[in-house]
This record gives structure tokens, C-alpha cells and sequence, in this order.
């Protein structure tokens, strides 16, 4: 579904990605796990056309998207749900929906709307409310909420666990599985690791801007580098 | 000292007029609220606008109202190719230097107009600024209140497109939260060019609802955007609401100190507000906290 080869990107003269190679199959969660700073959000940000990238390609699907623009990624299919939420919040929780289908999904927008709100009914409750003013909890659901708007093919979810109560952070992984079930691949980009390789089948640990670990879920979480990467012991 | 009448003449006149510059604020305060940026060239944009009107009419004999559909149309998709070919690409990437870029763009309008048409005034022919409506006991001048109608219709209007539309919400989007707009597949170049090419339209409308009252030379509309930029301060900038009360508001604030301080001393009154807004609540009467 995604294919990334010695992928290079960074700000000004500052490169952040070092050359990464990494793969999300159809229907797979697959967790980019790191510290902060490894890289984690940049990485997103040229998955999704923001940033450009400046070696290395990215396949969607196939076709190659690095030089796409924002606009034509998310047309095709490539949703980022970003860190920080990044909601409109002068918009009601409609308007922010509605804007979720700007570029794609916009036929079925009405059905999409009622499968957000049987998904997440507490957006049902807030329907008219500045998007501002709701919970941080809130907040979250209305940018998964958004992301499923379009219609997804894939799906990156930068930190949805950020910010929230724990229970919460149960709430959402639960979800995220239950996205994933209906065979939606997911690309989820976290800090919280035990969580995450619970949840994913297959992870990357990304330190420095290049991978320190790659595989299957189990083995990393029993990979002594894992600590490493973290802590830098 | 005046009887109620000339004082409730004054208000209303205040109002007729106050709605006009509402319609020259809507575009200013649109434009800060998306774009960030004070437009500079607002003023000259008028003016080119008020040209256009005063051309129509005098080469093909075009009524200044059924000029608008046209006119509207030009300016807008003017207003977009500018900020879309010119003042985008030339501010390379750094929304500040678009300041700087319709200030420029000011400068070179202004000094087109001056090459062209030399600093003349001109007006309309015809007695449009004579015919008056008669509103119980007062007098109001026909194109005035054909004016403040046009101003409310054209400021609802804008209302529905930025509320219903899904342009309009993106316009919203964008004015708040660029980054989220471009991870829903907003084209956020495509939104400035349209949000700028709005602020043009309302001038375009601005221009034939005053042109029928009022005169135009190259720097005419210099002193409309200074009247506009303290209503957009005082309404809170980038609040569309608050333009549109501000603008009614300022009218009359100008209309009473005419009234009151003598003609020439009309304009004491608005920037006396300006100052007092700046000092007791520089954020407007809508402004959002920073």
C-alpha cells in the first residue's frame, strides 16, 4: 500500500530523515515508535506533501507521490490525522467534518457524517459547538473523525494518544483496532510503545533519522535496543 | 441646540454612509483575517475600482448600478490572479513580506492612476447626488439609501458564502488553522487568491454604490481605507460582524461630529474612537484574544 526507499527530508540545511526505508501493507497497523525529536513528525509531514521531500521515493498504491502536493495525496487516499489534532477551531464540530470531505468523499458526505457519529457519539452531542472549545479527548475524536471524512485507503495517525487521560488513551487504541478491523491499513506514529506494539503487527524504530529496529511487533518489544533508542543508554 | 430632526437626519445619514465603508472594511478585514496581512493596496484598488465606474459610465454610458454584476466579476477574478501571480510568488513563502508587496503594489497603482488620468477630479454627470426620498420628516438622498441596501445585501451575501459554502468554510479554516487546511486537501494558495479576490469584489461594489454621490481622483481611495482600517480596529480584525457594526457605527460617529464640530471636523470624531479603541480595548469590539 506504501513503500518508502531511502527517503531523505529536512528543514533549511538540517537533515531529519537519513535515508528510510519502510513499507505499510493493505489492511496492517504498523507503529513508527521513537523518541522525541527522532524524526517521527517530519517523516509524517512528507508522507503527506507538506514538507518536500529531498531524496528517496514514496509509493502510494504504486504511483509515486513524493512530488505530489498535499492536495493530490489526500485526493488519492493518503490521510494524515496530525499531531496536536490541528483542528479548525473557529469551526463548529459539523463544519470540521464537513471539511474532512473538501477534497475527497464528498459524494457520500452524509453517510460519512452518521458513521462518525455512531462512531464517536459524543461528537453527535457537540454537533453546533466551536470546535475550540471542546476536551482534548474531544478534540481527538473530531480529527479521527475528520481523517474518516475522506474515505481513507491509509491512514496516519500521529500521536492520537497525546494529551490524554489513560483511559482515554485506552478508548482510542481500542478504536484504532476496530478502524483497522474493517480493513483499513494504519500507519500510527507514537511515543507510547507498550501500547503500540500491543496493537501493531509490525514496527520501525526510528532514532536520528534513520531506523534503528525493524520487524514484527513481538520481536521488539523483546529487543534489548529498544531501551537504547529510547533512553540512549 | 439642534431640533430632534436634524439630529435624527444626521444619525440616519450616518448610517447610509457608514454602510458603504462597512462594504470597504468587509474586504480589508477579510483580507487580515485569512491572510494576515494589512492590504495596502486596498485603497488603490478602490480607486481603480471607482475609475472603472466613472470610465463606464462616461465612454458607454453604463449606470454605475448595472455595473456592478460586471464589475464584481472583474475585480474579483483581478483580486485573485494579483494575489495568486503577483503577490504570492513574489513574498517567496513568508506571509510578512506580503505586506510589503501591496504596499508596493499601492505605490505603483496610485502613480498609474496619476500618469493617466493627471490628478483631476472627476464625477458622474446627471443629478443623481440631487434626488432625495422623503422618510417621514427627513429628506435622504435616494442614492444613499440604494447604497446602504446594496452594502447590507452584499455583506449578508458574503455571510452565506463563508457559513454555507464549502469555499467558505475552507476560507474559514484557513484564517485559523493552515496546516490542518492543507491535510484535508485544501489548496491554501487557491483559498488566499479567492479571499483576496473577495476583497476586491466587495470594492468593486463599494465603488458603483458611491460613485453616483461622490467624485473620484488617483488618491481617492486612500481616505476611504483609512476610515475602513479604523472600523476594521474597532470591530475586531478579521470579524466580518464586527466590519459590518463598526462601519454603521463609524458613519455616524463621523456624521455627528460634522453635525456637531462643524463639517470640516467631521473626521475628528472617528479617529478620537480609533484612539480610545487602541487604548480601553485593542482587540475589538469581536476580536478574537491573542
Amino acid at each position: 500500500m506504501l513503500e518508502v526507499r531511502a527517503l531523505r527530508a529536512g528543514y533549511g540545511g538540517v537533515e531529519v530523515l537519513r535515508g528510510l526505508d519502510m513499507r505499510v501493507g493493505s489492511s496492517e497497523i504498523v507503529a513508527v515508535l521513537g523518541a522525541n525529536g527522532a524524526g517521527k513528525t517530519t517523516l509524517n509531514k512528507v508522507l503527506s506533501g507538506v514538507l518536500p521531500a529531498s531524496g528517496g521515493e514514496i509509493r502510494f498504491d504504486g504511483h509515486r507521490i513524493d512530488s505530489a502536493t498535499a492536495q493530490e495525496i489526500v485526493a488519492a487516499g493518503l490521510i494524515h490525522v496530525p499531531e496536536g489534532r490541528k483542528i479548525f477551531p473557529n469551526l463548529s464540530v459539523r463544519e470540521n467534518l464537513e471539511l474532512g470531505s473538501y477534497r475527497r468523499g464528498r459524494p457520500r458526505r452524509r453517510a460519512n457524517l452518521e458513521r462518525v457519529f455512531a462512531t464517536f457519539p459524543r461528537l453527535r452531542e457537540r454537533i453546533a459547538q466551536p470546535a475550540g472549545t471542546l476536551s482534548g479527548g474531544e478534540q481527538q475524536m473530531l480529527a479521527i473523525g475528520r481523517g474518516m471524512m475522506a474515505e481513507p485507503r491509509l491512514l496516519i495517525l500521529d500521536e492520537p494518544s497525546l494529551g490524554l487521560s489513560p483511559l482515554l488513551v485506552e478508548q482510542m487504541f481500542t478504536l484504532i483496532a476496530r478502524l483497522n478491523a474493517d480493513g483499513l491499513p494504519v500507519l500510527l506514529v507514537e511515543q507510547n510503545v507498550v501500547q503500540s506494539l500491543d496493537l501493531a503487527a509490525r514496527a520501525y524504530i526510528l532514532e536520528n533519522g534513520v531506523y534503528a529496529i525493524a520487524g514484527s511487533a513481538d520481536e521488539i518489544r523483546d529487543n534489548p535496543d529498544l531501551k537504547r533508542a529510547y533512553l540512549g543508554m | 441646540m439642534y431640533s430632534p430632526e436634524i439630529v435624527l437626519e444626521a444619525v440616519v445619514n450616518g448610517l447610509l454612509t457608514g454602510a458603504v465603508y462597512a462594504l470597504v472594511a468587509l474586504g480589508l478585514t477579510l483580507v487580515y483575517g485569512v491572510l494576515h496581512i494589512i492590504n495596502f493596496a486596498h485603497g488603490a484598488l478602490l480607486t481603480c475600482a471607482m475609475f472603472a465606474v466613472w470610465g463606464l459610465a462616461t465612454a458607454f454610458g453604463i449606470d454605475p448600478y448595472l455595473a456592478i454584476p460586471p464589475l464584481v466579476l472583474v475585480f474579483f477574478g483581478m483580486g485573485y490572479a494579483l494575489q495568486r501571480f503577483v503577490i504570492g510568488p513574489a513574498s517567496h513563502g513568508d506571509d510578512n513580506n506580503m505586506l510589503l508587496v501591496t504596499l508596493g503594489l499601492s505605490i505603483a497603482i496610485e502613480n498609474g492612476l496619476l500618469a493617466v488620468f493627471h490628478s483631476d477630479t472627476r464625477g458622474l454627470e446627471g443629478d443623481a447626488a440631487f434626488q432625495v426620498v422623503q422618510l417621514g420628516p427627513m429628506l435622504i438622498s435616494r442614492a444613499k439609501l440604494i447604497g446602504f441596501a446594496g452594502a447590507l445585501l452584499v455583506a449578508a451575501l458574503l455571510w452565506l458564502l463563508l457559513t454555507t459554502t464549502d469555499t467558505g468554510k475552507a476560507i474559514r479554516a484557513v484564517a485559523r488553522e493552515k496546516l490542518g487546511a492543507r491535510l484535508v486537501g485544501i489548496d491554501v494558495r487557491h483559498i488566499y487568491a479567492v479571499t483576496f479576490g473577495l476583497g476586491c469584489a466587495c470594492l468593486a461594489v463599494a465603488a458603483c454604490l458611491l460613485m453616483p454621490t461622490y467624485y473620484v481622483n488617483p488618491r481617492v481611495g486612500n481616505a476611504f481605507v483609512l476610515v475602513a482600517f479604523t472600523i476594521v480596529v474597532l470591530g475586531g480584525m478579521g470579524s466580518v460582524p464586527g466590519a459590518l457594526l463598526g462601519g454603521l457605527f463609524i458613519g455616524v460617529v463621523e456624521s455627528m461630529s460634522g453635525l456637531f464640530l462643524g463639517d470640516s471636523l467631521g473626521q475628528l470624531g472617528i479617529f478620537v474612537i480609533f484612539i480610545l479603541v487602541l487604548l480601553l480595548r485593542p482587540t475589538g469590539m469581536f476580536g478574537a484574544k491573542a
